[in-house]
């Protein structure tokens, strides 16, 4: 462990990121679009339409309106999503198609560098898509502030983690179609089963005990503690859990693409 | 003088396969050198080693007089590499593909922006530089490539192919560009499969096939050694110059409907031959590199 990470360099992660960055700077105005409009289009759908039907939701003996409910869940979906959607799609094709690694190997980035920085730049989409869904479900009254501003730095965690599975996945999967498998088994599941639109106690137990060991699970109840501005000792664990996510797959992540990436 | 890389017993093995079979040789400063052989042979394997893109297997690897093992990073931030597929970055213009790199070489964004402009001058692509990469033609991407090789003003150069599927106007634009830089002192290290290319850029060459070296020198030398001064093509041979060079002891090769015939010292055998022994033809040509390496490599396809 201790060899994986003394070959990462902050300058040169700092470097690989600031392509990436270069990069996003150009087509900002697409890439704003999809974090200002989805959480419209759920909070329209799901808030207006289906609150009607759903009414209240009791959560932690809180009762809430069915909107605020799956606000804080709509966030931390995007976390997420952007963060493994960057680590696998579209490392992978600055990896197999644009051969972005290998020019960048033949300079002093070492593949650790190369590697950190394209996860900390799935992160820090994470953190961009975040601040602008903020924008966007503040104007609907659903986050308090200041303590909503904690979900910036715990987009940055929860895209750590995520980046780092993704960026595994990367390493492993032959071929670009393959990414369906960890999105159809891995991030729909999570989607839809980790509290997001409805509490997982609504779920049987064996699968609650399921929805349980999702890190998305936990990134929910972050979000939503933060948006009800309600803290308690439980968000500690739920932190622990994510950042052990991230400390067991960003090596493991390292570990095979350097097993990939070195010829 | 102090060798610029001095490579020595250098194995690569992927699994069972040996890439690179324990081959040893040095370049020194200034020199233009060449690894040749045919697709397959080792050649990028050999040059990733010295690039530090590849770990060896087994032998000992000096550039610039540090171990390769112990001062990768800093080798690898005096060397300009350009390698064998085009990898310039897709999403990024010209000048923004030699900004980039120039950052990854921990150059300032001034110096970087500086440098690339005076790069994308040096390589005629300046009226380009808003262009995206892959709307460039082939020359063009070559050239840009090498300019992004030279972004951190590199001591030595390392080109993979540098003009492979180039047009012959390309080529020789590329060819005139590598001739300013050396002449500027820089050291180079290329690989191609060229033999014109090699003879008019190296200094000195090793050929190589099946990961080992099979000869090296100067190009001049090793025309001399093994193949002479002079070759002999005679179309159609027919038995009875068959007898002749069998009798002489000549050194030939024989393909059937071909006879190439190896002249080293400078005799009238041409007119000789071409007087009793050529009904479909014969052609006196002065023997080059190709003839080296064809004889040393053999004929046969690869790949
Ligand atoms: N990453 C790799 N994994 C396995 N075999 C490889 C790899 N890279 C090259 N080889 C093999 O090593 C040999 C030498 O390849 P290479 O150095 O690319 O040859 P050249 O550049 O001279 O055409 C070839 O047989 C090739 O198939
Ligand atoms: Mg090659």
């Amino acid at each position: 462990m201790k060899s994986l990470f003394s070959m990462v360099s902050w300058m040169g992660l700092f470097r690989v990121w600031q392509r990436n960055f270069i990069v996003y700077r150009q087509n900002w105005k697409i890439s704003f679009l999809a974090p200002i409009l989805e959480p419209l289009f759920y909070l329209l759908a799901f808030g207006y339409g289906l609150s009607t039907l759903v009414g209240n939701i009791r959560e932690n003996g809180m009762e809430i309106s069915y909107t605020a409910f799956i606000a804080p869940a709509l966030i931390a979906i995007n976390i997420m999503n952007n963060a493994f959607f960057e680590n696998t799609y579209s490392s992978f094709v600055r990896m197999y198609y644009q051969k972005t690694f290998d020019a960048m190997m033949a300079t002093p980035l070492t593949v650790n560098e190369i590697i950190a920085g394209e996860i900390v730049w799935g992160a820090t989409k994470s953190v961009i898509a975040t601040m602008i869904m903020m924008a966007v479900i503040s104007a609907f009254g659903l986050i308090q502030y200041p303590s909503g501003l904690l979900l910036i730095p715990l987009a940055f965690m929860g895209g750590l983690a995520f980046g780092a599975v993704g960026m595994y996945f990367t390493g492993i999967v032959p071929h670009i179609d393959l990414f369906n498998l960890p999105f159809f088994l891995f991030i729909t599941p999570m989607f839809l089963f980790s509290g997001t639109f409805f509490p997982i106690e609504n779920l049987p137990d064996w699968a609650q005990v399921i929805a349980i060991t999702f890190p998305l699970t936990h990134l929910v109840n972050l979000a939503r503690s933060i948006c009800y501005g309600r803290f308690d000792g439980v968000m500690l664990w739920q932190l622990l859990y994510i950042v052990i996510f991230w400390m067991v797959f960003f090596p493991l992540a390292l570990y095979k693409m350097r097993k990939r990436l070195i010829k | 003088m102090q060798a610029i890389i001095t490579a020595k017993n250098l194995t690569k093995r992927y699994g069972d396969l040996v890439a690179v079979d324990d081959i040893s040789f040095n370049v020194l400063p200034g020199e233009c050198y060449g690894i040749l052989g045919p697709n397959g042979a080792g050649k990028t394997t050999t040059i990733r080693m010295i690039y530090g893109f590849s770990p060896m297997t087994a032998g000992e690897l000096t550039v610039f007089g540090l171990d390769l093992r112990k001062h990768l990073c800093a080798i690898k931030s005096r060397i300009g590499v350009c390698q064998q597929e085009n990898n310039l970055d897709p999403d990024l213009n010209l000048l923004q593909n030699l900004e980039v790199f120039g950052l990854f070489f921990n150059l300032t964004g001034r110096q970087a922006h500086e440098k690339a402009q005076a790069l994308l001058e040096f390589m005629s692509l300046d009226h380009r530089k808003d262009a995206k990469a892959l709307e460039l033609s082939g020359g063009m991407t070559r050239r840009m490539v090498l300019a992004r090789a030279l972004i951190n003003d590199p001591e030595l150069l390392i080109l993979d192919e540098p003009t492979t599927g180039l047009d012959p106007q390309s080529r020789h634009q590329v060819w005139e560009r590598l001739e300013e830089l050396k002449k500027k002192g820089l050291t180079v290290l290329l690989t191609t499969h060229y033999m014109d290319e090699a003879s008019r850029l190296c200094d000195r060459l090793l050929i190589m096939d099946h990961g080992r070296i099979l000869v090296e020198g100067r190009p001049a030398d090793l025309i001399r050694q093994y193949v002479g001064h002079d070759i002999i093509e005679v179309a159609e041979p027919s038995s009875d110059l068959r007898a002749y060079v069998k009798a002489r002891q000549l050194q030939v090769e024989d393909f059937g409907h071909r006879m190439i015939i190896y002249e080293s010292n400078g005799s009238n055998l041409y007119q000789e031959i071409s007087k009793k022994y050529c009904q479909e033809g014969c052609l006196l040509r002065m023997a080059s590199l190709e003839d080296v390496f064809l004889k040393l490599t053999g004929r046969e396809l690869r790949e």
